[in-house]
């Protein structure tokens, strides 16, 4: 293995390491404010990227336009799901939100199977985007350049909110103490929809860009990607954004490590984010950024 | 020694032999595609009663059944069939000479059926149970996938996509309703003990049952491994059932049907578990004209493939909604009878 081959596996690896921080982030920021898994959360990044298909497919909008439609719709979709199935289960036991994602998550898988069929459906990839650059040898598409670049775009401006907005000021002390938030005159459920929007369009982005990637969108795609973006929260310390991001880029550099260099395990791809999750458990279940549960998040 | 016998006592006998008696009169008297219909309802009450325990009673929330039910499925399967068959049948890759060596009565077969799946839940158990929080439910998704990817992958020991076929068809009627019996009683037995008081002060209050003494870490893995051990169980019966397994059986929808009837019975109620699985199980058969073409006199719609499983994900919403009790909320039989008490 030579140091070309060795660069151009980094090269994927971040850019397969950026799309799950990008959906990690949801399922981090989700589980900050109200200790849930959001099973729904990678169906959510599956509705997206078929937005994404139909602005582009069906309305012949140009790429930013559907990412734009994708990223709103998205929002308005992971907000309604808040408001219908998570917010009037607030008092409720655990137990029962837990049943409540999981039922909205198969939802949306089967009403998107009944709908478009589950078959997979190519992803118009703009022409631009399958550029090929070669720099002294190291071969890559525009695409898989600009997948990290926006990643850390969009990273920048979540962090300036979380900590340079009032709004941001509000998520954070909601993961710390709902009942003080309450009582300073914050309304909680606003956040709470507020976290779900900005999840939810964070997810719809690295959907796209999933698409983008492996050019094809289907109704049963969210359910890996999203297992594993989760595995990457916790990888990463769930209730932690920057954490939610080392954890992706973890997950998406061993199996690009994985696949190129032992390809002979390569049918368990899809298993060693399981692996690693397991690993976290049981050695440091707060994960690398080693967030203490009792203590501050975010 | 002289054994007296109370009154609940006797409502239990009288129920176990009524059912005996349902069981063989159903083996004798009924058509093919219902007792068919029957086996499934009581594989399905094996396995929902048994993740009602760690669901509902334990109130840990997982997701592991299809995984042991796969397992549980190919143990079987591969005790069960002869060296010639396997041979015969393993068209990937030629099987390992251990796997060719495997051999076992139908008994012995569920017997390490369910130990298997009950020693997998055990090394299961020590990472996700020593920390709180809702690891299980992710742990136990993802155990599912791996199951699956593990049997795809090694062809010389599951004969790959392909699965296991010609299985011989022990399960009848009388296996199956007969341990269904005996996995309600079993399971009543334990939530009625000491042990199933230490479950449900789990669910309840975990803090709590800490406070009290109880070992938290010991009761989880205890309703955790009995779970898989039955579900390792009723997967060895459903292979025995079906005659042919491939990975592609063992899919999340399995476990989601019995999410289903666990909470449309009621989270923590055994026979709410049981209620919910004919019901489920028997609608399940009677919802398949959703999936066909539908005639509304105006117009028909084209078939719908999936479109139960979306009338099923509406009913889990619904009934966690406007229902969370389900049918029998965290009651049993007999407390439906005592008038006054809660």
């Amino acid at each position: 293995m030579n140091f070309l081959e060795f660069m151009q596996q980094m090269v994927n690896g971040f850019s397969l390491g950026s799309m799950y921080a990008l959906i990690a982030i949801g399922y981090t920021m989700v589980y900050g404010v109200l200790r849930l898994i959001n099973f729904a959360h990678g169906d959510i990044m599956m509705v997206g990227a078929f937005l994404g298909y139909f602005g582009m497919a069906v309305l012949g909008l140009p790429f930013v336009a559907a990412v734009f439609l994708a990223v709103v719709g998205s929002s308005l979709l992971g907000m309604l799901t808040d408001k219908v199935a998570y917010k009037p289960l607030r008092d409720a036991p655990k137990i029962s939100l837990l049943i409540t994602a999981i039922g909205i998550s198969f939802f949306l898988e089967n009403i998107f199977n009944v709908l478009f069929g589950g078959t997979p459906r190519p992803f118009p990839v703009p022409e631009y985007m399958e550029h090929i650059i070669n720099i002294s040898g190291l071969i890559f598409s525009v695409a898989s350049l600009m997948v990290p670049i926006v990643t850390l775009l969009l990273l920048t401006i979540i962090l300036w909110v979380l900590y340079k907005t009032k709004y941001g000021m509000a998520i954070r002390a909601l993961a710390f103490d709902v009942n003080t938030v309450n009582l300073m005159g914050i309304d909680a459920n606003r956040i709470i929809m507020l976290v779900f929007g900005m999840g939810s369009g964070l997810a719809a982005v690295g959907g796209i860009f999933w698409a983008v990637n492996y050019p094809s969108v289907e109704p049963m795609m969210g359910v890996l990607i999203g297992l594993k973006a989760f595995a990457a929260a916790v990888v990463g310390g769930i209730g932690s954004v920057g954490g939610a991001v080392i954890g992706g880029f973890i997950i998406g550099f061993t199996e690009v490590v994985v696949v190129a260099f032992l390809p002979e395990y390569g049918g368990y791809k899809d298993a060693f984010a399981f692996v690693l999750l397991i690993l976290v458990l049981l050695f440091k279940p707060t994960g690398i950024l080693g967030i203490n549960f009792d203590k501050s998040r975010f | 020694m002289n054994i007296v016998i109370r009154k609940d006592q006797w409502i239990n006998l009288a129920i176990i032999a009524s059912a005996l008696w349902f069981i063989w009169f159903a083996s004798t008297h009924f058509d093919e595609y219902t007792v068919r219909i029957l086996n499934n309802i009581a594989i399905f009450t094996i396995l929902a009663v048994s993740y009602n325990l760690i669901n509902g009673v334990t109130g840990q929330f997982s997701l592991e059944p299809n995984g042991f039910v796969a397992i549980g499925a190919y143990v079987t399967a591969l005790l069960l069939l002869d060296a010639d068959a396997k041979d015969y049948q393993f068209d990937i890759e030629s099987p390992y000479p251990w796997v060719l060596g495997l051999q076992a009565n139908f008994v012995w077969a569920l017997f390490f059926a369910g130990t298997f799946s009950s020693l997998l839940a055990l090394t299961l158990s020590f990472p996700v149970f020593r920390v709180r929080g809702d690891y299980l439910a992710i742990v136990t998704l993802g155990f599912g996938f791996i199951i699956r990817i593990l049997a795809i992958n090694n062809p010389e020991i599951t004969n790959g996509s392909l699965g296991l076929n010609d299985i011989p068809e022990f399960s009848n009627l009388y296996w199956t309703g007969g341990i269904a019996i005996l996995a309600v009683w079993g399971i009543l037995n334990i939530v009625n003990s000491k042990y199933g008081r230490a479950m449900k002060a789990v669910r309840d209050d975990e803090d709590a049952a800490i406070a009290m003494g109880v070992n938290t870490f010991k009761i989880k893995t205890f309703a955790f491994c009995t779970s898989a051990f039955l579900e390792g169980v009723g997967g060895g019966l459903l292979a025995a059932l079906l005659t042919s397994i491939s990975p592609d059986l063992f899919t999340f929808f399995f476990t989601f049907q019995l999410l289903i009837i666990i909470v449309l019975g009621g989270l923590g109620s055994t026979t709410g578990a049981v209620i919910g699985t004919v019901l489920v199980i028997g609608g399940a058969e009677w919802m398949r004209f959703l999936d066909e073409p539908m005639n509304f006199g105006l117009f028909v719609t084209p078939a719908m493939p999936g479109m139960r499983m979306v009338v099923f994900s509406l009913i889990l919403i619904f009934v966690m909604l406007f229902a969370r009790e389900g049918i029998m909320g965290k009651r049993e039989l007999k407390d439906l009878f005592k008038k006054g008490k809660k």
